[in-house]
């Protein structure tokens, strides 16, 4: 039986989610003929996001199947349109949450695509011509150079695969905020993927920060492994109260329904907390620690491709990567269930290079 | 034993005071310290009524203390002043808003934005330095710290001017500091009262295009023929709502009522702001994803530092821009704040202090 979806020329091997269980299989499709402004990427790793997870379960009803997710990717370009100017074969290339936009709108004038009322994400999204977009679960993918950020020498592909979503969720608030200017001090809510990626960035812009967990387990990890400057428990009243009137900036990472009142409590004057996680409940907003301090609660998604591009190089000068376990693409759904569990110090990447392996046809 | 309001300090005053959770207010013997070096006396002319005044007075924030002389919006002439007083005469016409006093070494007081300082002290029911309580401008005269007094400018009347001092600085100042004071940029306002109706005038005079959104269709014709607003949204009809959804670069959220943020929210273009001035006392429902995908941010604002209170009401003044005022006389006081209550005035009572506050 054919498992193909054949709308494009190029034949293309990934593994798709098919329904709302999220469980992940060996999918054939194909990707589009490699356009004068496209290039090629041969995907050598790709991470996996807690979005992913997400979408393949359809926790936002918004999935399509079948579904290939993935848009920490990275790898080496094939091939290149007449008309590309940024890569050549052979260059590492990396890709992101987002492969299209419209190109006329004051957001995308600004390279602030991903805030394009019709940004085409990576995957579970549909392209111009109608058809549906597949992630990095697979072994190639066809991208406009746009959307393509030029992977620097000196970091392991690996490892800065998570950055492509992960790293740039946080870099860019950092950056837009005003919070990574050397003396502000700066919360982090939650130590998983985005939470431990943000504390090292930080670290790097010489800014103070505490990490703010649930877990005092995670405390060890988070001053000795991490660099950050002090730890609180949040669940801790105590803890919280000495802290509060402390921060500039919070970045919340935290997924899982959470109060936001205590952290607007840490905030100085003028402070913001960002958020950048998706509880399925809607948050309580308490008006007037807001109004008493002019204090500020926003939300934040990836980034810009120009900051991306900003993101990477500094993380390349800087040498921070994400703490991984890479993991062969057999092992996918295992690692689906263990991350709905938080159980991974702190990113799965897949080796998609040397275990994803193509479906024999029969 | 604490002294008697009266005698606490040397010069007599009178007012109108609180008495308890009723809020309701009568007259009031109580005393004012005399002038120290940096001080200025002020003989109260008129003095606005806020809505923060009758929640005060009705202990609804759970924190009054009677007797209480409530006003923050007043506007008088400088009878005597302190000898290391700079900035006033003796004649000058001056304001006072919401504060009094602060720690002026932070961060804050060194940033002119007083108001943001830990240990702000507010016009009324505060505890100022000399550990006595504040009484604010329903009452005959006023002596303040030269730091917190404002210069009235010339060609402002008096009475009008007043609700400046709080309603005006409180929709100033976010206008400036969120940068919504753009020729060509679209603000939304939300509700058209004391506060509302203030923004509206001040986002016309940056040169921006405002929209009024209202749970009122009756004040529509106001909002856009006597206030200059360019459009008007009722706010419970969801089509006009759908219209504009992802129309506006930020919103002044006045509503003091439990009301929904989420249709305010998807109101906003990408990267814009929604702030709050009024102050519901419970949380509001804050959904993640509209923030999350535009980047918006919702965010609050509590009146003005006073540099950027001296630039608003110069500012005024070269403007024309007055509060819409309905004068009242000290004895009409406990039906304007049963009035105000409602929602019954268009659009701020001011007490004309000056002829009709009477200690007899």
């Amino acid at each position: 039986m054919s498992l193909s979806s054949e709308e494009h020329p190029q034949p293309a091997f990934g593994w798709a989610a098919r329904d709302s269980s999220g469980l992940l299989s060996p999918f054939n499709f194909s990707r589009r003929v490699n356009g004068e402004n496209d290039i090629t990427i041969k995907i050598f790793y790709c991470g996996i996001c807690h979005t992913d997870l997400h979408f393949i379960r359809n926790a936002w009803n918004s999935s399509s199947y079948p579904m290939v997710p993935g848009h920490e990717i990275v790898g080496i370009v094939t091939q290149v349109g007449s008309k590309v100017q940024k890569f050549k074969a052979g260059d590492k290339a990396a890709v992101g949450c987002v492969v299209g936009a419209c190109h006329a709108c004051p957001n995308c004038e600004q390279s602030l695509e991903i805030y394009c009322s019709k940004s085409i994400l990576t995957y579970n999204s549909t392209n111009l011509d109608g058809t549906r977009n597949h992630g990095g679960y697979s072994d190639n993918l066809v991208v406009n150079e746009r959307y393509a950020v030029l992977f620097p020498e000196t970091l392991p592909m690996d490892s800065g695969a998570p950055l492509m979503c992960a790293g740039i969720t946080v870099y860019s608030p950092m950056k837009y905020f005003g919070l990574s200017e050397p003396g502000k001090h700066v919360g982090v809510v939650g130590l998983g993927g985005l939470g431990h990626v943000a504390v090292k960035f930080a670290k790097a812009f010489g800014v103070k920060v505490t990490v703010i967990s649930t877990s005092p387990a995670k405390q060890q990890e988070a001053i000795h492994k991490f660099g950050a400057d002090s730890f609180l428990v949040s669940t801790d009243e105590g803890q919280i109260q000495a802290a509060v009137d402390s921060m500039d900036g919070i970045l919340d990472t935290v997924s899982g329904v959470h109060s936001i009142s205590p952290l607007i409590s840490l905030l100085k004057a003028h402070g913001k907390l960002i958020l950048l996680g998706a509880p399925e409940k809607p948050f309580e907003l308490p008006v007037f620690p807001l109004l008493m301090g002019r204090k500020m609660v926003v939300g934040s998604a990836c980034g810009g491709m120009k900051e991306t591009q900003e993101m990477i190089d500094f993380a390349g000068k800087h040498n921070i990567t994400a703490d991984i376990e890479l993991i062969s693409m057999d092992y996918v759904n295992t690692a689906m269930e263990r991350l709905a569990r938080g159980d991974v110090r702190y990113r799965f990447v897949i080796d998609i290079a040397n275990t994803l392996l193509p479906l024999a046809h029969p | 034993m604490e002294k008697s309001p009266e005698k606490e300090h040397p010069r007599e005053a009178f007012g109108w005071a609180a008495r308890d959770t009723s809020g309701v207010l009568s007259p009031f013997k109580f005393s004012r310290r005399n002038a120290t070096a940096k001080d200025v006396y002020i003989k109260i002319i008129y003095c606005g009524v806020c809505h923060s005044d009758l929640h005060f007075c009705r202990n609804e924030w759970g924190f009054s203390a009677y007797p209480l002389v409530p006003g923050h919006e007043i506007v008088g002439e400088v009878t005597e002043i302190g000898n290391e007083v700079q900035k006033f005469r003796v004649g000058d016409k001056v304001g006072v808003g919401c504060m009094v006093g602060g720690c002026d070494t932070c961060a804050e007081c060194n940033n002119d934005s007083e108001n943001y300082c830990d240990n702000t002290i507010l016009t009324y029911n505060f505890i100022y330095h000399d550990g006595t309580r504040t009484y604010g401008g329903f009452s005959d005269k006023i002596v303040v710290e030269e730091r917190y007094v404002l210069r009235f400018p010339d060609g402002l009347p008096m009475d009008a001017g007043a609700p400046l001092f709080c309603a005006g600085i409180t929709v100033y100042s976010p206008l400036r500091y969120f940068g919504l004071d753009k020729p060509g940029l679209h603000v939304g306002v939300v509700g058209l009262g004391g506060l509302g109706h203030l923004a509206v005038k001040f986002a016309k005079a940056f040169g921006v295009r405002v929209t009024v959104i209202s749970t009122s269709p009756s004040k529509q014709k106001e909002a856009i023929d006597k206030l200059g607003a360019d459009s008007f949204l009722v706010s419970s009809d969801e089509v006009q709502m759908k219209d504009a959804v992802g129309s506006m670069d930020g919103i002044i959220d006045t509503v003091s009522a439990h009301h929904s943020l989420m249709p305010l929210i998807d109101l906003l273009k990408k990267h814009g702001k929604l702030v709050m001035v009024g102050g519901p006392d419970k949380p509001l429902e804050l959904q993640i994803f509209p923030l999350l995908t535009g980047r918006k941010q919702v965010v609050g604002s509590c009146t003005g530092g006073m540099k950027e209170t001296q630039e608003m009401i110069d500012f005024a003044a070269k403007n024309g821009i007055t509060a819409d005022i309905e004068v009242i006389p000290m004895s009409y006081v406990n039906t304007a704040m049963e009035r105000l209550l409602k929602g019954d005035v268009k659009y701020r009572f001011v007490i004309d202090i000056a002829n009709t506050l009477n200690p007899n």
